[in-house]
């Protein structure tokens, strides 16, 4: 069984937010990067947990420029087979999924496994797209996936719950958290990774569909009012009268 | 730009909240514009149901009775209702059925898509709208530069303006696509519970309350407010709470207008899900819990005396304004 899992590289969880050119950039200054939690804690390591029992391959993707190519080699480092890079940088999902979907279609793969979402943008856009440009089924938010020959079982996120769902290989998935346990890279595994393949594939050529052209951070909260814990009447009444949220 | 189509979903044959918001804010676009609002939507809802989408601003309603909530059919089906209409803009909820379908339309069409709208889109020059960024730590300004557009908002972003009227109803006619993906079983809960995507009020709890039989306080304070109950990342982990309660940057992002949060410290990832609420009341007893750094409304104290005093305080306010 073939796997693709696609990364994106993104500010590390904890890091401060900022803008540069007239907040039209991200303030890269002292940031620590990593593979986005989804793609990897998730996607990347079910689909190893996957080729570990039943054989296959695993290749990453991303879109991005050379200075990806670190997170990249800690995705090998996790187990992946080899790396493709996409060489392009781009903040625009229909540009992104149009390259990983032209590489899909010219090296067929069995399942296309993506995070639910980056967590710099949050648009959730890559993976349905990916599977629309593939005309393939998407399971999307999945949080658990097993595969029987060519049948898969997945189970979903839907709104109050969940389902379980059956799909025929190949598809495509956006994976949510369930679907496998975050995995260390040890020694033996970052030795590995240097010597594996990382390929550069030059990009097709895409109109990209939008374009960001600023950021903002949210306006400073105002200081916390604090309530004596014995007088939640007054809470009430400040949520009533001063919040008007009840 | 003359005609919007609002993509609505359904749950046990009612039109959800989110998607009710949806239709409003499509609705308004199209008002603003001289043009008209279609909403699509699909399985056995309703006439009646249907037609009340008028109070929210929806002209005529596109149902399509036997089609499956599977991407590729809600995907062929939407874009078939674009065809046919002429829609310029495509509006979808940022829910869970959005995020599956509105990027297969948008590729589909080769029409440019944002998500996670939180505001009206500003047509003064050129199709800008305000999104979500870095998991609630900031907001995109994004162009749309294709003829059509797609946008997702992401629920309780605008509110629901309800008026008068009734949409005409019409079935789908077209040939709907084969679902790729087959549903085996079902895990939702029943229709009772409020969903927590979309409540306007949410009472939340963490380790601070030190075990599972503790959330009976909780439960009743939320069950008094009308609110959903969620949880924090630990909560989920060890099982005290389900996993879909569970908010933060790899649980939901909320943004509801009250989210109380009881016994949880405010880890920053927690924080990305829930800075969005209009307003945080946080009970806690560390002074110095970061939770209160984000909050509006702070109460240092034991929720074991604190939760039932708001409870009660809760009730005397109804009653009072009942």
């Amino acid at each position: 069984m073939k796997f693709l899992v696609c990364i994106s590289k993104v500010p590390d969880t904890t890091s401060k937010i900022g803008f540069t050119d007239n907040n039209s950039k991200f303030n890269e200054a002292g940031v620590q990067f990593i593979v986005n939690p989804y793609d990897e804690w998730y996607a990347l390591v079910r689909a190893l947990e996957l080729k570990e029992a039943n054989g296959g391959s695993v290749t990453i993707i991303t879109v991005g420029e050379q200075s990806d190519e670190p997170v990249m080699r800690k995705a090998l480092a996790i187990g992946a087979d080899e790396a493709v890079r996409i060489n392009a940088k781009s903040d625009d999902s229909f540009f992104i999924a149009k390259q990983i979907a032209e590489y899909a279609k010219n090296n067929s793969f069995d399942v296309v496994l993506c995070g639910k979402e980056t967590i710099n943008f949050n648009s959730a856009q890559v993976p349905a797209t990916i599977a629309e440009l593939l005309d393939m089924p998407l399971v999307s938010l999945a949080t658990k996936l097993d595969i029987n020959g060519n049948t898969a079982t997945l189970e979903r996120d839907v709104q109050g719950g969940s389902e379980v769902v059956e799909v025929q290989t190949p598809f495509v998935l956006s994976a949510a958290k369930g679907m496998a346990e975050q995995r260390i890279p040890n020694m033996k595994g970052i030795m590995m990774a240097r010597s594996k393949p990382l390929n550069v594939v030059e990009p097709v050529s895409v109109e990209a569909h939008t374009e960001i052209l600023s950021y903002e951070l949210p306006s400073g909260k105002t200081e916390c009012k604090y309530v004596e814990a014995d007088k939640m009447d007054e809470l009430i009444e400040l949520l009533h009268n001063e919040a008007k949220v009840i | 730009m003359s005609s919007v189509l609002v993509f609505a979903d359904s749950k046990n044959n009612k039109i959800t909240k989110a998607s009710l918001e949806t239709v409003a804010y499509g609705s308004k676009i199209a008002n603003d514009n001289g043009g008209s609002c279609t909403v699509v939507t699909y399985g056995d809802i309703p006439e009646a149901e249907l037609k009340t989408l008028g109070a929210y601003g929806a002209k005529e309603v596109v149902v399509a009775r036997s089609a499956s909530n599977d991407s590729q059919v809600l995907s062929k089906l939407t874009a078939d209702v674009v065809s046919e209409k002429g829609s310029d803009v495509i509006v979808f909820s940022q829910d869970f059925t959005g995020k599956a379908v509105a990027p297969r339309v948008s590729a589909k069409l080769n029409a440019g898509l944002v998500s996670g709208v939180i505001d009206y889109p500003n047509t003064s020059e050129g199709f800008t709208v305000k999104k979500n960024a870095f998991s609630g730590k900031a907001f995109a300004y994004a162009s749309i530069k294709t003829d059509k557009k797609v946008i997702s908002i992401v629920p309780n972003s605008i509110g629901i303006t309800k008026g008068e009227g009734e949409a005409s109803v019409s079935d789908f006619q077209g040939t709907l696509a084969t679902a790729g993906v087959t549903v085996k079983e079902s895990k939702v809960k029943g229709g009772e519970g409020i969903l927590l995507d979309e409540a306007e009020l949410v009472v939340s709890a963490g380790r601070g309350l030190k075990g599972p039989e503790n959330w009976g306080m909780i439960e009743e304070l939320a069950s008094e407010m009308g609110a959903a109950t969620a949880c924090s990342r630990p909560v989920s982990d060890i099982g005290w709470r389900p996993h879909h309660e569970h908010v933060g940057q790899t649980g939901i992002a909320i943004r509801p207008n009250l989210y109380i949060a009881v016994g949880i410290s405010g880890a920053i990832q927690h924080l990305a899900g829930v800075n969005a609420s209009k307003t945080i009341v946080v009970i806690n007893t560390d002074p110095e819990a970061p939770f209160f750094k984000a909050a509006d409304y702070g109460i240092v104290g034991d929720a074991f005396e604190v939760v039932p005093k708001l409870i009660e305080a809760y009730k005397n306010f109804k009653q009072a304004n009942n």
